[in-house]
């Protein structure tokens, strides 16, 4: 019989703590905190459902949240679409070392500096910017690009198509390429192929891309704040509005819960559809 | 027929990968370009806007609290996440899920929403307004990507090393020292400048805690709501370089590991 070890707690007890402690306790106290009410600028805790029928009830929340909706979903879609040929590209016509090098590229964005990205943007989209002298040169525009859906979605996917490309490549070049082969030899045409071999066995990794653009682009407010001219409101922006400028905390949290419950629904939805058995 | 595709392949991502660096690329132009507003043709080459950037005070403060807060918030990091993806790779136990979840979730949690949470929770604490606050913070976005390196690491570690070493005697605590800690190290490094690269570029999350502490991204986040101003490509360029290089020794350590 052995004593009872220290050893295995030291490793798994930091976790439950520091996550215990400044993640799940923040989550827990902004759910009370949607209850409380705010009373001379101070929030009086409270069981109240105030909040939650104020913002409920109001037009422009459920505005917000539908252009929030919109927008993920579209962007979700087109990084798809617009990564697919990438990926595929970088799965099937390069070498190994090529594929490698060409992944670093794309990790290294993802974590760099995406608040001065999107600066950048704000200055090569601008109406006197430079891609509108280029278009000038060309004998094209002004086209007015910034302070509208064109330009948060120009944000948006600067965010996100790096991730997507990388999860993309990781499933595509993972399929058995007997597979493919085997289609071919059975007579398929490359559209085929593409459409009931390629895409049906990279089928988890296409959606966990699309999710994690969702994600992503639902939370952001930097591409619809200074691309998207925040007109209208989505709900990043409008949690910043609340909190920021109206000290109406309880109500942010309200519009975050909204946010998180809609998250879990698309990413337990879109899971459950990329683990479902094919018929 | 199969060539003159690849090379189509090979156009579209060049263009991909031309969309993808064009804002990286243009801000570090225009660090270097006289004209105070952005445009081609482009003026001549200066150092002003550097100069005038770094003249300020504040600057120099921003991005004192900034390594400040990277490199203890990638110092907690790497260490919570070495423990749980320790854990992870050698102990089965109940819940054990429930615990990966809390391990790996707090990244599908929009930022805005972590800065209300912790805004609210870190001035209960006493901690809002503080650079201990968003140490804390940045402690907890960055340790599931320290635990997913360090796990990935201990994959291709053989689990009998750890047993050959106490069977010829060692104690946990040596096989840890001598055997576990030592395959790691790459990885550890590799996760130190990835967490202080996450550290380093957060903003929202700092805007909502830090109050008169700012760091450098909130600085920019700052200037951003006034006027287009070039320093801020200055200021930029400086920050892109810090993360890229964290970024790319992070990726070398874990390359290394591969080809080892």
């Amino acid at each position: 019989m052995r004593k009872l070890s220290l050893y295995p707690f030291v490793w798994r007890i930091p976790l439950m703590v520091w996550q215990g402690l400044f993640f799940v306790g923040p989550l827990l106290l902004m759910v009370a905190m949607s209850f409380w009410l705010v009373q001379n600028y101070r929030m009086q805790p409270d069981f109240n459902f105030t909040n939650w029928e104020r913002m409920l009830t109001r037009g422009y929340f459920w505005d917000a949240y539908w252009v929030t909706l919109w927008r993920a979903s579209l962007t979700a879609v087109l990084a798809s679409l617009i990564a697919f040929p990438a990926s595929y590209g970088l799965a099937f016509h390069l070498s190994a070392t090529a594929r490698r090098w060409a992944i670093f590229c794309l990790i290294v964005p993802f974590f760099t500096s995406y608040l001065v990205r999107i600066y950048a943007w704000q200055v090569l989209l601008a109406e006197s910017g430079p891609l509108n002298a280029l278009f000038g040169n060309a004998g094209f525009g002004p086209f007015t690009m910034l302070n509208s859906g064109f330009g948060a979605l120009v944000g948006y996917l600067t965010l996100v198509l790096p991730l997507v490309v990388i999860l993309q490549t990781f499933s595509l070049s993972s399929i058995d390429r007997n597979l493919i082969e085997a289609a071919w030899n059975l007579g398929a045409s490359p559209r085929e192929t593409l459409l009931r071999v390629i895409v049906p066995a990279a089928k988890v990794g296409l959606i966990i891309g699309a999710v994690f653009a969702f994600i992503l682009s639902f939370g952001d407010f930097v591409a619809p704040f200074y691309l998207g001219g925040s007109k209208p409101p989505t709900l990043s922006i409008l949690i910043i509005d609340t909190t920021k400028s109206g000290q109406q905390w309880p109500r942010a949290a309200v519009v975050a819960i909204m946010m998180i419950v809609t998250l879990f629904v698309v990413a337990f939805a879109a899971v459950g559809a990329a683990y479902r058995k094919r018929k | 027929m199969m060539r003159k595709s690849s090379i189509l392949f090979q156009i579209y991502l060049v263009a991909i990968f031309a969309f993808i660096f064009a804002p990286i690329i243009t801000s570090m132009i225009f660090s270097f370009n006289s004209d105070r507003f952005p445009t081609f043709p482009l003026g001549h080459f200066t150092l002003h806007w550097y100069e005038t950037a770094f003249a300020r005070p504040e600057v120099w403060l921003a991005f004192r609290n900034s390594a400040v807060v990277a490199l203890a918030a990638a110092f907690l990091s790497t260490i919570l996440g070495f423990a749980t993806a320790y854990t992870d790779f050698r102990y089965g136990f109940r819940f054990k899920s429930a615990y990966l979840a809390l391990a790996l979730l707090p990244p599908t949690i929009p930022l805005v929403i972590m800065g209300l949470a912790m805004l609210a929770w870190l001035g209960r604490m006493g901690l809002s307004g503080t650079l201990v606050g968003i140490i804390i913070a940045h402690t907890v976005m960055g340790a599931p990507f320290a635990m997913a390196i360090c796990r990935l690491r201990l994959q291709s570690m053989d689990p009998a090393l750890e047993a050959a070493a106490w069977n010829l005697g060692a104690s946990q605590w040596s096989a840890m020292r001598h055997v576990v800690l030592p395959f790691c190290l790459p990885a550890l490094i590799s996760a130190y400048c990835l967490t202080a690269a996450v550290s380093f570029d957060e903003f929202i999350v700092s805007w909502f805690v830090s109050g008169l502490n700012k760091t450098v991204p909130v600085m920019i986040l700052e200037i951003l709501q006034g006027n287009v101003d070039p320093q801020i490509n200055a200021i930029g360029t400086v920050v892109f370089m810090t993360s890229i290089s964290l970024v790319i020794v992070a990726q070398v350590m874990i390359f290394k590991k591969s080809s080892q």
